[in-house]
């Protein structure tokens, strides 16, 4: 992004010293407000002093009240400049307050020996939770299982990008494959996860079951060994993610001009070399946002774990995400379970930083 | 008279036909073994809540050649043409969860296009500099919440949301969905303002508009398709999700994707009336997928092309 504002305005706005006050007032009075209302809540909570607030809430209308004042506050204090602010600032606030916040809030738990089934409360048990997590082999597990997941994309990536050629070509009907395709995006995690994993890979009568068994597999039974169990996580994951990539490479096969498949073929390129050579290093730019964005999707994936493993058999099917989300629903664990999630995090920001920067590197053309 | 043909098909040529039906038979084959394995388990589940228990249980496909249908699953969910006109709580359970889902997607979803579309055109305006972030940092601040996983804010929320009395409501849901979609509307319509070119703002500024005025007149129609993109996409994700709908409600606000849940878990539950409940949870998307596929496309190629 340039500097400089793409759209100029030139506009006379006179701002008096009054007009000036008066929009330091609206400003600083919200926040005087939000702080005041913070401060009577705490007091309220050590006891000091009672109030009739049951929760938190009136803090939290003192905040968009704060942010509704800041707003009009930049319009009033800047004129013409400060309405361009406001453009950005409610998406901004609401954001910060929605991740930075919390997120601020979870370090202080994630140190805490806190579940919330026990009377004790929270308490501060510094680097206990980290040395619990060094020695849990549950949740390493679940990590090198996110590995599994994340490689299974390659495959994902081969068929979507079949697929698109295959959309991309002179059909019929191309509208009926193209919504046929598309359905599966549609469906909830969770409805899939009953659909497919527990009614059609039903051991006994399920339909993919019978025809493992016509194919010669004696007892298709899709989730009890390790691997198995994994490799049927990916295809219904798969099954729904694929049309994701699908499309967005379809897009990109479409943007491509035709003269240049046509100055291939002159120059003598079989259908191969057309694919290889022309389609494929054009479309790598695209592939990679692609993989990138399924990467990112693919590191949320806990929907259909939950509902159809629950992690089993033995975690060889656990995501992080469903891990934790046992560790809560079982143990009630919430300052064991945000330390997970935290070091996730920081695990994940570090990969993607990585693959982010190779992608960039790749993502040049090399003449 | 007989007519001589004077021009023949060479061997090379017929070789060369014979080359190009393969390969059509070959995509078709491909497209329809695919069309197949994306519509099946669709087919299924509707079929399935038309089945009896031994119908299931000899996993009988083709209806009234297998098996006959019956109402059997769409009467335990009190939607079957005999028991719609009575009371059945399954049915006011089902209404209120549907209607639970739809509103918090659709205000979340709308909630989002809403901030996201205003961020996403000052981003593509306007240079601003909030200390030490300028333009790119404050985009990369917005897309960056797209790699968050939604398990690290998951348990500060759980606690928050009981602090702050937004437990198992549906502003809390909708607070929390509008926050996982907004990155990918931001996405969208970053790219979708950068190709409107900014002259036609500045002949709106120069016949005496404001920017707020410009936008809202000139820009906004113009950007609508790109909006409605949006909304669709954050519509799908939102009322898809789980996980969040899972851990912060308990009675009031529970969506359609836990009650599904909830009903795999239990033993006793049938499979007819779990694949009628199934089929009607997905029925609005399958409904929206087929009629709306144009714009689904379009977000999500938007950012893949530039």
């Amino acid at each position: 992004m340039s500097e400089g504002d793409l759209l100029h305005v030139v506009t006379a706005d006179r701002i008096t010293d009054q007009r000036r006050l008066a929009g330091r007032f609206v400003i600083w009075g919200s926040v005087a407000v939000l702080g005041l209302t913070a401060l009577l809540k705490s007091l309220q909570e050590a006891g000091t002093i009672s109030l009739p607030w049951a929760t938190w809430q009136p803090v939290l209308y003192a905040y968009v009240l704060f942010g509704v004042c800041l707003c009009w506050g930049q319009v009033i204090l800047k004129g013409e400049q400060g309405k361009r602010l406001v453009f950005v600032l409610p998406a901004a606030l609401f954001t910060v307050a929605m991740v930075i916040f919390p997120l601020i809030f979870g370090l202080t738990i994630a140190f805490t020996d806190w579940n919330l089934a026990s009377l004790s409360g929270r308490k501060f048990n510094g680097l206990d939770n980290i040395r619990q997590m060094w020695g849990d082999p549950f949740y390493w597990n679940a990590m090198t299982n996110m590995v599994w997941y994340v490689l299974a994309i390659a495959v994902e990536y081969a068929i979507a990008f079949g697929l698109a050629l295959l959309l991309n070509a002179e059909i019929r009907a191309r509208k009926f494959f193209r919504v046929a395709f598309l359905l599966p995006l549609m469906l909830s995690p969770v409805a899939v996860s009953w659909m497919i994993g527990k009614s059609m890979m039903e051991l006994r009568f399920g339909p993919v079951a019978n025809f493992a068994r016509w194919l010669g597999w004696d007892s298709p039974s899709f989730f009890g060994s390790a691997g198995v169990a994994r490799t049927s996580i990916m295809v219904m994951d798969a099954w729904t993610f694929i049309p994701f990539m699908m499309i967005m490479i379809l897009a990109g096969l479409q943007a491509i001009p035709k003269e240049l498949h046509e100055a291939a073929r002159v120059d003598g390129a079989s259908a191969w070399q057309n694919f290889w050579e022309v389609t494929f290093p054009l479309m790598l730019p695209v592939s990679i946002t692609a993989i990138l964005i399924r990467v990112i999707f693919k590191l949320k994936l806990a929907d259909i774990i939950i509902n159809v493993t629950s992690g089993g058999p033995g975690g060889a099917t656990d995501s992080v995400t469903s891990f934790i989300f046992r560790e809560y629903r079982d143990r009630s664990n919430v300052g064991y379970g945000t330390l997970l999630a935290m070091v996730y995090l920081v695990i994940i920001v570090i990969a993607m930083t990585i693959l982010m920067k190779l992608a960039d590197r790749w993502m040049r053309p090399r003449y | 008279m007989t007519t001589t043909q004077i021009f023949h098909d060479t061997p090379a040529d017929k070789g060369f036909r014979a080359r190009w039906w393969t390969g059509r038979v070959a995509i078709y084959a491909v497209l329809i073994l695919w069309a197949a394995i994306c519509l099946f388990p669709i087919y299924w589940t509707i079929s399935t809540s038309f089945k009896a228990a031994p119908d299931v249980m000899k996993g009988h496909i083709v209806p009234w050649v297998d098996f006959a249908p019956k109402w059997l699953g769409w009467r335990s969910l009190g939607m079957s043409p005999d028991t719609i006109g009575q009371e059945s709580t399954v049915r006011a359970e089902f209404l209120k969860r549907f209607w639970n889902s739809a509103v918090v997607s659709l205000s979340a979803s709308a909630l989002a296009v809403l901030m996201g579309s205003l961020a996403a055109y000052g981003l593509s305006r306007f240079s601003y500099k909030f200390g030490f972030m300028k333009n790119a940092d404050i985009s990369f601040f917005f897309l960056s919440q797209l790699i968050l996983p939604p398990v690290v804010l998951a348990l500060p929320f759980l606690v928050l949301y009981k602090e702050v009395g937004l437990l198992d409501t549906r502003i809390g849901l909708i607070l929390i969905y509008t926050l996982s979609v907004m990155p990918i509307v931001i996405w969208i319509m970053r790219d979708q303002f950068a190709s409107i070119p900014t002259e036609l703002e500045e002949a709106a500024l120069v016949d005496g508009l404001s920017i707020w005025g410009a936008f809202l007149t000139i820009i906004l129609p113009i950007a609508l398709p790109g909006m409605v993109a949006a909304f669709i996409l954050s519509l799908v994700l939102t009322w898809n999700e789980y996980f969040f709908a899972a851990l912060l409600t308990s009675t009031n606000a529970v969506t359609l994707p836990v009650m599904v849940a909830s009903q795999t878990g239990s033993q006793g539950i049938s499979w007819w009336s779990m694949a009628a409940l199934s089929f009607a949870a997905i029925l609005p998307l399958i409904v929206i997928g087929v009629v709306l596929e144009r714009y689904i496309i379009k977000g999500m190629a938007a950012g893949a092309v530039k």
